[in-house]
């Protein structure tokens, strides 16, 4: 069976884009991004500031099981209801530079919409060194792991 | 410090990604690698010894010469790297889309 989630890395770049179909309609996907209590709800995090505008500033914080907060936070530079939302994103207290993201919402039918997340990274070492995080063990353990190596930057 | 090959940084290279879609279509001796580009044979030897310590390719004796041909496993592996990934993105997603199927019925 085909995969819903695509995720689209070539070597040596830094960049890596990530598409998805949904079955819902566009309203409904993008409500899901633009709606704070259901980001919250999907992305399993707290959100501080959600300013839905051109110029507008975002900030979400996890807490992992053991109490430890993790933020995330960047700033809005497009917000065009039901077809893109550009924007910038960094991990809090991570060594990882912002990155760019291009999010385009579009309706591919029959009640169906699909996601296209093109990220720009700083350089491809960042990128890859993103990819390396231990994603399977579930987000905490990425952050935890993003702890490690911010404890050894110290 | 312990030099360690990583294959990111192995496929992070033109040259050494270009050495990669060669021997994807078959496996070459190092001179035949070698006419390939325009860098010196020693440049091109280089890549390919880098390729073998991350175990992209791997060498075999057939006669006198010596062939260099493509391990598809370490390759898979490197599609492997990005899979927890997808695989995190894809289950937020699902998430993403029943808690909009639900608000759907609800509404």
């Amino acid at each position: 069976m085909e995969k819903k989630t695509k995720v689209h890395a070539e070597a040596g770049r830094q960049e890596l884009v990530i598409t998805r179909e949904f079955d819902l309609p566009l309203e409904l996907l993008f409500k899901a991004y633009a709606e704070a209590e259901i980001v919250e709800q999907w992305m399993g995090t707290k959100v501080l500031e959600l300013e839905n505008k051109n110029h507008g500033s975002w900030r979400f914080e996890t807490t992992d099981p053991q109490g430890n907060k993790f933020g995330m936070h960047g700033v809005i530079h497009e917000f065009i209801p039901g077809q893109r939302i550009t924007r910038t994103f960094e991990m809090v207290n991570a060594p990882f530079p912002p990155q760019l993201e291009f999010l385009e919402f579009s309706s591919s039918g029959q009640g169906r919409s699909a996601l296209r997340m093109h990220i720009v990274f700083r350089s491809v070492a960042d990128r890859d060194a993103l990819l390396k995080l231990p994603f399977a063990q579930g987000i905490n353990l990425a952050h935890n792991r993003l702890q490690e190596i911010v404890n050894r930057l110290k | 410090m312990e030099l360690r090959r990583d294959v990111f940084q192995a496929i992070a290279d033109p040259t050494r990604r270009a050495i990669i879609t060669l021997l994807a279509l078959q496996a070459m001796t190092p001179t035949a690698i070698a006419g390939n580009f325009d860098s010196s044979r020693q440049t091109i030897s280089r890549h390919i010894q880098i390729l073998t310590e991350c175990e992209i390719v791997s060498q075999e004796q057939n006669g006198r010469e010596i062939y260099y041909h493509l391990n598809p496993l370490k390759l898979q592996e490197i599609a492997d790297f990005v899979e927890p990934f997808r695989k995190f993105w894809d289950d937020r997603f699902n998430k993403l889309e029943n808690i909009m199927k639900n608000y759907k019925t609800e509404s």
